[in-house]
């Protein structure tokens, strides 16, 4: 059942249906609404606990501690409070810990700005977490209780990646998952290893050089591998709900017959959907590509999904400053000798939360016609 | 009786820190968790697959273990493990530089976590490098001896006081060299609920340049110099729990390659800012 | 596989600090009076149990001489191990 509600007060709902039994949050725009909803529920003894850290980099390593004891544990942040969190969040992932975090996208700075882009989750793909970014409040909500699932079997930390105040703050109607149902679709948390007086071990030891590459190659593994858990987490809760978002790793909209196709992430690809609506009511053959699941990257599905297309517009809201757009890198690397690989461009855009319109997508539609390439910055 | 800290650890010879954690896990017993930082005590104990830890213990990073501890703490209440004590085992770089917010933060949410400092008065882990514990004018690889500088310049930063200020219910200082006062301080801290905190002397003979045989007896020559007071503070007040016998600070020193250089003027100085702490310290106790 | 860099406890055991030695100790029990100093602190925790004669594992003893030096009744001697 649907109710009128802010997209940060969705997600704290959900986490609180998810029942963690550690939450740590310091506040940080434009998530900062999902942490003041958790302490309001805090308050009203609707959460088990509730820690205000007094630093980002106190929230990621008390949710580490809190997993290895074999709590579920939850944090929400953005931006800088992410960037403060860099080294843990690697450790987290090397550590095969199971935190959730919902990281509310915002641009880093310098110069300080507050608004959309992807800058800072972008910045962690190398640590060996999970990322899920979100088109809506819906699907975010949706994913929470997925990504706890996948990270609690996975044994690697998830991000739900939602944008800032695009999603954050937007109240429009949503459908959050009841208590009843996630206790049917997530099972109990059993950590990896856990801090057991009973049964103890010792858990973070430092590796030689014989042993450290070969956990670091098994985690990329692991992480590889999770891509079938992220899909079937997607698919048993789109059985209870109504609900699918693609095939959980890749949503393709209009794709079947498209010659040509915007790629992208996150709130943008309901912008694209717009206009490829609107393309295709003038006859032209255009479809929408989004990437819901970025790590794992699904480099494979990706070259299936664009074979035979003729050309693709890969829109993102990073940048890997001093190379290239760090998703579109990616994807030449998985359709590199593909036969029927389409011509690929890059177009970086809407950093800071600089608009990005329907007819700003249509005209990336328009100009990749040319099926030259393309790198702009717009 | 077995250790909870085994042998095969890697510690140097002589090694006041290994000391401690004997000293520590022997106190504590069976029903604790270990959250430990980063450094000597990390490097020593727990080379994979080896840990000299009988008991659960987690490293992750350096500057974070007090909100480690809180989340560890914070998840086994939740499950309802409400007996086993929660303890952070950290060096002085950790402690008193790196780490000094997370634990500012812990001690300040009284969260219940034991934290243990082990005192060695420089980043020995990565070569001797001076920290806020690093006494004044002692000489380290980045407080050097040269034309223009004669050791560290700063005192050392007055960290119990500090973590007192915090309004915990237990905060104390103790030495190696004493071990039952070690052990009667941390069956004391483990009995008491909250945040409190523990700062564990431990001689560093590699770090300090000391005859390895010497590793006990120059942590006691702290305390008998009155270099390192013995301290509790419990509701706000402080007690002296251990009257020195006020040798004279350069019988400290002059077993130590870190003082070595000092001028004559230089251990004036120390001794002077030593004399001034306990005639503080015994004016207060005539009131 | 192993996924996480977890150690078993006490497995340090496995590691043979005793050839790092240079000195070792000698315990004279004529003289030892079993107080427990050098049990106390050893660095190793080697010197057997408080209340008993100490007994050296030298499979872990580093040989650093804490035992000698703070024996009360110097019934501990470091020589050269040969």
């Amino acid at each position: 059942m649907t109710e009128t509600i802010e997209g940060s007060a969705a997600v704290a709902h959900v986490v609180r249906n998810c029942e963690p039994d550690v939450v740590a949050c310091y506040p940080i725009t434009p998530s900062t609404h999902i942490a003041e909803d958790l302490a309001k529920m805090y308050a009203n003894g609707e959460i088990k606990k509730y820690i205000t850290v007094e630093s980002e980099f106190s929230a990621i390593s008390a949710i580490m501690g809190a997993s290895a004891a074999g709590g579920r544990s939850f944090s929400t942040t953005s931006s800088q409070g992410l960037a403060l969190m860099h080294e843990a969040i690697f450790a987290a992932a090397g550590l095969r810990l199971s935190p959730v975090m919902c990281v509310a996208n915002r641009a880093l700075s310098a110069p300080l700005n507050i608004w959309n882009d992807h800058e800072d989750t972008i910045a962690e793909r190398d640590s060996g977490w999970l990322q899920i970014y979100c088109e809506t409040n819906q699907e975010t909500v949706d994913a929470i209780p997925q990504a706890f699932k996948v990270a609690e079997s996975a044994y690697i930390p998830a991000m739900v990646c939602m944008d800032g105040f695009y999603l954050t703050h937007a109240v429009e109607q949503i459908d959050v998952p009841k208590t009843e149902m996630i206790r049917s679709y997530l099972p109990k948390f059993k950590p990896f290893a856990r801090l057991d007086p009973e049964n103890p071990v010792s858990i973070g030891a430092y590796a030689f050089p014989a042993d450290y590459q070969n956990f670091r190659e098994d985690l990329h593994r692991d992480l590889i591998a999770s891509k079938a858990k992220v899909r079937k987490a997607h698919d048993e809760m789109a059985k209870l709900t109504g609900r699918s978002y693609g095939d959980g790793l890749l949503e393709q909209y209009r794709m079947e017959d498209a010659d040509y196709i915007f790629m992208g992430l996150g709130s943008v690809m309901g912008t694209a959907k717009e206009a490829v609506d609107r393309m295709r009511a003038k006859g032209e053959k255009v479809g929408a590509l989004r990437v819901r699941c970025f790590r794992p990257f699904p480099g494979e599905e990706l070259a299936k999904a664009l074979a035979g297309k003729k050309s693709v517009a890969v829109f993102e809201k990073d940048y890997s400053l001093g190379a290239s757009a760090p998703m579109y890198a990616e994807l030449v690397e998985a359709l590199y000798q593909k036969p029927e690989a389409p011509v690929l461009s890059s177009f970086v855009g809407g950093l800071g939360g600089k608009d990005m319109t329907v007819e700003n997508v249509e005209s990336l539609l328009a100009k990749i016609k040319d099926a030259k390439r393309h790198s702009e910055w717009v | 009786m077995t250790d909870l800290f085994t042998p095969g650890h890697r510690a140097c010879a002589g090694c006041g820190a290994a000391i401690a954690f004997r000293q520590i896990v022997n106190a504590l017993g069976k029903d604790i968790v270990i959250v430990n930082a980063t450094g000597c005590g990390e490097i020593i104990s727990t080379p994979f697959p080896e840990s000299a830890w009988e008991v659960p213990y987690i490293h992750t990073l350096f500057e974070n273990v007090p909100a480690v501890a809180s989340g560890v703490v914070a998840a086994l209440r939740a499950q309802g493990n409400d007996h086993t004590t929660v303890v952070c085992i950290a060096g002085d770089g950790s402690t008193y530089d790196i780490g000094f917010g997370a634990l500012s933060g812990m001690l300040e949410r009284n969260d219940d976590v034991l934290y243990i400092c082990y005192d060695n008065e420089a980043y020995m882990n990565t070569g001797v490098q001076r920290s806020s514990s690093t006494p004044l004018h002692a000489l380290t690889t980045t407080s050097e001896v040269g034309k223009a500088l004669h050791g560290k310049e700063q005192f050392k930063k007055p960290l119990l006081d500090i973590v007192a200020a915090h309004r915990v219910p237990y905060a104390a200082s103790t030495c190696i060299a004493y071990p039952f006062d070690v052990d009667k301080k941390l069956k004391k801290a483990k009995a008491i609920r909250g945040a409190r905190f523990v700062s564990i002397f431990a001689s560093c003979v590699t770090g300090w340049g000391v005859d390895t045989q010497l590793g006990v007896s120059i942590a006691r020559l702290a305390v008998e110099t009155g270099m390192w007071p013995m301290q509790e503070y419990e509701n706000g007040e402080m007690k002296i729990t251990m009257k020195p016998a006020r040798k004279p600070v350069l019988e400290y020193f002059k077993l130590q390659r870190r003082f070595k250089h000092l001028t004559p003027e230089e251990v004036a100085e120390i001794q002077k800012t030593v004399d001034g702490f306990w005639a503080k310290h015994e004016a207060g106790e005539k009131k | 596989m192993m996924k996480a860099a977890i150690s078993k406890p006490g497995t340090a055991k496995n590691n043979k600090t005793g050839d790092w030695r240079t000195f070792r100790p000698n315990v004279d029990n004529q003289k030892c009076i079993k107080c427990g100093t050098c049990q106390r602190f050893c660095p190793e925790g080697v010197m057997g149990k408080i209340g008993e004669y100490p007994e050296v594992d030298f499979d872990y003893c580093k040989g650093c001489g804490i035992c000698a030096n703070e024996c009360p009744k110097k019934a501990i001697t470091m020589s050269e191990d040969k």
